[in-house]
């Protein structure tokens, strides 16, 4: 017999309220910020069969939403056939390997078997973003790499935990393999204790109900929450929908690629096809099938931030595996992109190509761009090497209700940037400004957010310079006649003379002294709606605020404004629209 | 400060629509209660009517403590005063952007509006770098010039905001002086002044809403004190502060910003001093009312605080406040059911208007309040008097057709659904507060107030294993009762941020003393009767390497190294079950609470001991069924101002009472302790 639908709810929630518990537990343990206060991490339940996604913490990182899934289920896979180990209560497994359902190598993922009654009931699992995994730069994030064996240290699923027990040697490998090891222990005890919290907390759920009870909602749950997708889709009309978004190039040669989308709507299910999207490609801007995946889920769940995460959520969807495209890349592409700025542009794609037809729900393009700046060099006073990341936000997409909000987080990410004070304490910088681009909003009905404007200076020794961003050349795309956000602009001033990187938005180890500057211009959101049917007194408002320029009130968005800019020239603001419209 | 003979006190409450007041005679224990409409234009108003419903003869009053809302209303709907801001060349845009964020994790849409707008932040030429060392001079003529500016442009409050200004203030310190010269008022906030700490946009933020509310709350509390003493009142006004003390309206203005959350702090501290003398020290409050739920947590009688609040998206006060969660649900909470035919509790609240579908207000939505009435919970017979004309089977027909059919239950079975619900998430969430503040809510009590608390705070408790529930006497007017208790309170933060190893230990039993000094010389200048002082000390310390803080308390102003690095290692091994010998550890803030305490006020006489009846047959007003666990019980029900001493109820049973009801569920014991409180023993899950 089925379920009642109270019962149901109230495992639903017990079952997120687990989820939520790890993703709490580790990130208030975590050490390094990226975790502790970027929450760059994910927490899940996965099912013992397959491991299809059954809940996920609410404060996961988003390009998390289903990658573990993917990755649990070739772990079950693995064990099956006995390329990896056979799991015992208490072990845990570790892997970043991104061809196994992962995205890039910094991403680490933990699994951990729950046991009842001697069989493994579910999965519990998540990743956290370790700051440095080894490989040929810092933090990661090389521009230049071309194999994956660059980018860092490459784990297979393997059990880092035995039986409770650390495996101190497995673990002295990983350290030598990283920079700053010395803290990593820290981490590592609390990805471990997240899934202990999990595991605690799910024993109690399953004693109060009974394990058939639980076993038999998740699997009404799943069905359920397919249900709910569905009658999400039902709202659109049938046909086939189309977008293009480029990748400004992938950081080896300088070309861009293009993500070509089109999404078929049938009854109550939709299919992404990427067919003609480029082909893979040399630098890192490759992504992995569980990546491209969990970029459509992502900006599904934008679109429907109602519908709860899990494998039920996703079934309406489905993604035609994008065979010898850069979207399904395959040993030994390098990934470091993919993460970061390609699932950003796939998000945008799916917007674009669905605004038309949910113009209530979606918004012109953001910025989508993490605007990953690092520098990294000696610091002769303090006598120490130093890497420091500047991470930017950009302008989100006007949408059908207001303008699009100023410096918004990257479309993939939740984390906060460091405040200048921070940086300046930490590292042998000077900010000159840390402003609101002007202009850099695209025009529409309702505009774009804008972009941020800094510029900071190297105060002492040497330092080289890297740039992973994007959107440099095309900005990101308005929607239903509004006009694009300014695309993103680096320069960086060597010894007085400016320097723009030959990719834009892309450029490895620039080599800085004392004195030199750097200057970013992130991009700002897409303008959704006619420009010319804004209202007058906000385009002045915006005048007034120093936004925008009153020659770009006229050109843009054709509002007249007197001398002075205290008010619109209504009789001329009507003659130039009408004489445009 | 000797005690006065008159000694009457009276705590004033004003909330977003009832204001509160008790006024209390400490020495004959006669208690007074006042309930009126907030008036929220001018909430002086609600305060006089409140005054004169109690019939109190303010000559005779010794101390009015005042919490008032007029700061948290102004933020929330933006009715500040014009303000500009004076800042570092290059950085005028930092309250606008953020931290780069968004409202919600999964949503592109989100609106931000900062609190100073663009054409009102001027930029000076200055800089220090981190170390405070100077690196461009202060150009005190374009401090002049964009003084003028803002004040030809209409403002008449200012904010100047430098970088770095925390680890060296002389920039700011200087430009107050020129903006002193040709500034009308003295409405100048310097960013380093209420906060000295290193991160701009929350420094600036906090400082802008201190600017911003300055000028408001002094007039208001200047009115207030001309009314009163043209009522007969010689005495101060003391106001309280988010960090649940209370300070002088003199002084209360100046540091504005610390008022904005004291609404929500009072009722806290008030738990807090009825669980001390209840002998009930470990408690999680629980607030619950028409459209959020506020939780806090309370151990050794002591109220969490923490210096990083923020208000709504984007508006950061980074000052020390009792650390008030609001977690959502509340009676209003609208239920539905989504298109995957599950029932869903919130997000979305009638709010007061129109308000649950029983307030008779148009309201045709299902809500807590609404199922709470159907099944019984609350008096059906009240209906009658709303005005409106909704009648029980209105109610029943939506909760039916609604509810009732999509999920296959009648309209009983959709309202238990829906109270089942709504306490299944207030659970979850009042789990994620205390596993965030590192507690087990099984070994705390929960205090539960508000409208709507004492409702739902048993199947809570037992839902999260909490053993007892507390409800205090009064619990409508709880924010009331936490001003006449508060002690005077003066928090303080001192940045060191050194590793533990190479901190100097002189250099932090220096600070720790500074702050005693500063504290006691702020106590002096109250004219209120305190019986002693009281400090509170506590490092923040974390492991090199981590962001977060673990604040960790000291029983001494002269802790060595060896104790820091012992009490840390235990309070980190007790909160994460971790242990990190070789890490080195990092000591970031000194701290130091200097409390003056007031002499404690009886509060059993809250309700009349006059009004007991001698058993408990006599305090029973009535019977009616009520649907326990989706199941009818004839339920017994009491007038709480009634109940007998030593009283023994065993659920089910209600306890009404003018503010609130109280239910006691099947399984459930509730007895009366010599304070007024009901202590509910809390039985097993079922």
């Amino acid at each position: 017999m089925s379920l009642d639908p109270i019962t149901l709810s109230v495992i639903q929630a017990g079952l997120q309220q687990v989820c939520d518990e790890m993703d709490l537990s580790f990130s208030r343990a975590a050490f390094s910020p990226v975790i502790a206060e970027a929450n760059d991490r994910s927490d899940g339940i996965y099912s013992a069969v397959d491991g299809a996604l059954i809940a996920q913490g609410a404060g996961g990182l988003p390009v998390f939403v289903g990658t573990m899934q993917y990755s649990t289920r070739v772990l079950i896979e693995r064990i099956a056939d006995g390329s990896a180990a056979a799991p015992h209560p208490d072990d845990i497994y570790i892997v970043n390997d991104p061809y196994l359902g992962g995205t890039h190598l910094m991403d680490v993922r933990f699994a951990r078997p729950y046991y009842r009654n001697g069989e493994i009931f579910c999965w519990l699992s998540n990743t956290g973003h370790w700051p440095d995994i080894g490989g040929s730069v810092p933090g990661g994030f090389s521009a230049s790499a071309t194999a994956v064996e660059q980018e860092g240290l490459r784990l297979p699923p393997v059990r880092l935990f035995k039986q409770g027990v650390l495996d101190e040697e497995l673990y002295a490998v990983i350290c030598s393999n990283i920079r700053v090891p010395e803290q990593r222990i820290g981490d590592v005890k609390a990805q471990a204790a997240a899934l202990m919290v999990g595991e605690e907390r799910l024993n109690e759920l399953l004693d109060r109900y009974g394990d058939d009870t639980v076993k038999q909602a998740i699997a009404e749950l799943r069905v359920r929450a397919a249900q709910q997708m569905r009658s999400c889709i039902r709202a659109i009309p049938d046909g086939r929908y189309t977008s293009v978004a480029w990748v400004d190039s992938d950081g080896v040669v300088d070309e861009p690629l293009a993500i070509r989308l089109a999404i078929q709507k049938t009854d109550d299910t939709l299919t992404f096809d990427f067919a003609g999207s480029s082909p893979p490609c040399t630098g890192p801007m490759n992504s992995v099938l569980a990546t491209t995946l969990s970029s459509v889920y992502l900006a599904m769940r934008h679109i429907f931030p109602e519908v709860p995460i899990s494998a039920g959520a996703f079934e309406p969807l489905s993604v035609i595996t994008p065979v010898g495209t850069f979207l399904d890349a395959h040993y030994p592409r390098p990934v470091s992109g993919c993460a970061a700025e390609v699932s950003q542009r796939i998000a945008e794609a799916v917007f674009a190509a669905l605004v038309g037809v949910l113009p209530d729900r979606v918004t012109a393009a953001p910025a989508g761009t993490s605007g990953n700046f690092a520098l990294g060099g000696h610091d002769p006073e303090r006598e120490r090497d130093f890497v420091m990341y500047q991470l930017s936000g950009g302008g989100y997409g006007g949408n059908d209700d207001h303008d699009g909000l100023s410096n918004g987080c990257s479309t993939i990410g939740i984390s906060k940037a460091p405040p200048v004070e921070i940086m300046e304490q930490a590292f042998p910088v000077l900010y000159h400004r840390y402003a609101l681009r002007e202009g850099s909003g695209g025009a529409g009905r309702q505009r774009g957010g804008f972009g941020l404007d800094y510029e900071l200076e190297l105060r002492r020794g040497q330092a080289r310079a890297s740039f992973v961003m994007d959107h440099g050349r095309f900005g990101p795309q308005g929607a239903l006649g509004g006009a694009d956000g300014a695309p993103n602009e680096v320069t960086v001033w060597r010894s007085g003379t400016p320097h723009t990187p030959e990719h834009l938005s892309k450029e490895q180890d620039i080599p800085l002294m004392a004195g030199d500057r750097v200057h970013v211009r992130t991009p700002g959101g897409g303008g959704y709606g006619d420009p010319f049917d804004r209202d007058p007194g906000q385009v002045l408002r915006d005048v007034q605020l120093g936004r925008y320029t009153a020659d770009e009130a006229r050109d843009l968005f054709g509002v007249i404004l007197d001398d002075g800019a205290s008010a619109v020239d209504a009789a001329g603001t009507e003659r130039l629209r009408a004489k445009a419209g | 400060m000797a005690e006065s003979d008159r000694g009457l006190v009276v705590g004033v409450d004003v909330g977003g629509t009832f204001t509160d007041l008790i006024l209390l005679d400490p020495k004959g224990g006669d208690v007074r209660l006042a309930k009126v409409p907030s008036t929220l234009d001018n909430q002086a108003y609600g305060v006089l009517a409140a005054l004169s419903e109690s019939e109190a003869h303010l000559p005779d009053v010794d101390l009015i403590v005042h919490g008032t809302t007029t700061t948290t209303n102004a933020v929330l709907e933006r009715k500040l005063c014009r303000t500009g801001l004076i800042t570092t060349a290059g950085f005028r845009d930092v309250l606008e952007l953020g931290r780069r964020t968004r409202p919600q994790a999964y949503g592109m849409k989100g609106r931000f509006e900062p609190l100073i707008s663009r054409d009102l932040r001027l930029e000076v030429t200055e800089r220090m770098d981190a170390s405070g060392a100077v690196v461009i001079p202060l150009d005190e003529e374009s401090v002049r010039r964009a003084a003028e500016q803002l004040l030809a442009a209409d403002c008449e409050s200012i904010v100047i905001h430098f970088l770095h200004a925390y680890a060296n203030p002389a920039h700011e310190m200087r430009a107050a002086e020129v903006v002193q010269a040709i500034w009308p008022n003295d409405y100048i906030t310097m960013g380093h002044a209420l906060l000295a700490e290193n991160r701009e946009f929350e420094r600036g933020v906090t400082a802008a809403v201190n600017a911003s509310v300055r000028p408001l709350l002094e007039r208001y509390v200047e009115r207030l004190g001309r009314e009163l003493s043209s009522h007969g009142y010689d005495g101060d006004v003391l106001v309280m502060n988010g960090n649940g003390g209370m300070v002088s309206s003199r002084r209360v203005a100046r540091e504005a910003a610390k008022t904005v959350m004291s609404g929500p702090a009072s009722g806290v501290i008030a738990a807090a001093y009825t669980g001390r003398r209840a002998g009930i020290k470990n408690l999680i409050t629980y607030d619950m009312g028409g459209t959020s739920t506020d939780v806090a947590l309370i151990r050794r009688a002591e109220p969490a605080v923490s210096s990083e609040i923020e208000v709504e998206y984007g508006l950061p006060i980074h000052v020390p406040m009792v650390d008030v969660r609001t977690v959502g649900a509340g009676g209003g909470s609208i239920a539905r059911v989504n298109a995957a035919g599950l029932l869903e509790v919130g997000p979305q609240s009638a709010g007061a208007s129109p308000g649950p579908i029983c307030y008779g207000r148009g309201g045709t939505e299902p809500t807590i309040s609404d199922a709470n009435l159907l099944l019984g919970r609350l008096d059906p017979g009240k209906l009658k008097s709303v005005e409106g004309g909704v009648s029980l089977d209105d109610v029943k027909t939506i909760f039916e057709d609604r509810l009732g059919a999509p999920l296959g239950l009648d309209a009983y079975g959709a309202a238990s659904a829906v109270i089942q619900m709504a306490n299944t998430r207030m659970a979850g969430a009042i789990r994620m507060v205390s596993v965030s503040l590192g507690a087990d809510p099984r070994d705390f009590a929960l205090f539960a107030f508000g409208g709507a608390g004492p409702l739902h705070a048993s199947a809570l408790a037992r839902e999260l294993g909490v053993p007892r529930v507390l409800v205090p006497s009064r619990p409508g007017i709880t924010n009331a009762i936490g001003c006449v208790v508060a002690d005077l309170r003066h928090d303080f933060v001192n940045t060191i941020n050194r590793p533990l190893d190479l901190a100097d230990i002189d250099q932090i039993h220096a600070v720790f003393a500074r702050q005693i000094a500063e504290g006691e010389r702020l106590l002096s200048k109250e004219n209120v009767d305190i019986r002693c002082i009281k400090h509170l000390f506590s490092v923040d310390m974390q492991f090199v390497g981590q962001s977060h803080l673990l604040r960790v308390p000291l029983e001494t102003s002269t802790p060595d190294r060896a104790t820091l690095r012992r009490l840390f290692e235990e309070a980190y091994y007790r909160r994460f079950h971790v242990e990190l010998a070789q890490i080195r550890a990092n000591l970031v803030n000194v701290n130091t609470s200097v409390i003056g305490e007031r002499a404690p006020l009886d509060l059993s006489t809250l309700i009349d001991p006059a009004g007991r009846k001698a058993n408990l047959e006599d305090a029973q007003t009535g019977e009616r069924p009520v649907f326990f666990d989706r199941k009818r019980h004839d339920t017994a029900i009491y007038w709480r101002d009634s109940l007998p001493d030593n009283y023994l109820l065993k659920g089910p049973a209600i306890i009404e009472q003018m503010d609130t009801t109280v239910l006691i569920e099947p399984g459930d014991e509730a007895r009366g302790d010599d304070e007024g409180n009901i202590i509910v023993t809390v039985g097993a899950l079922s």
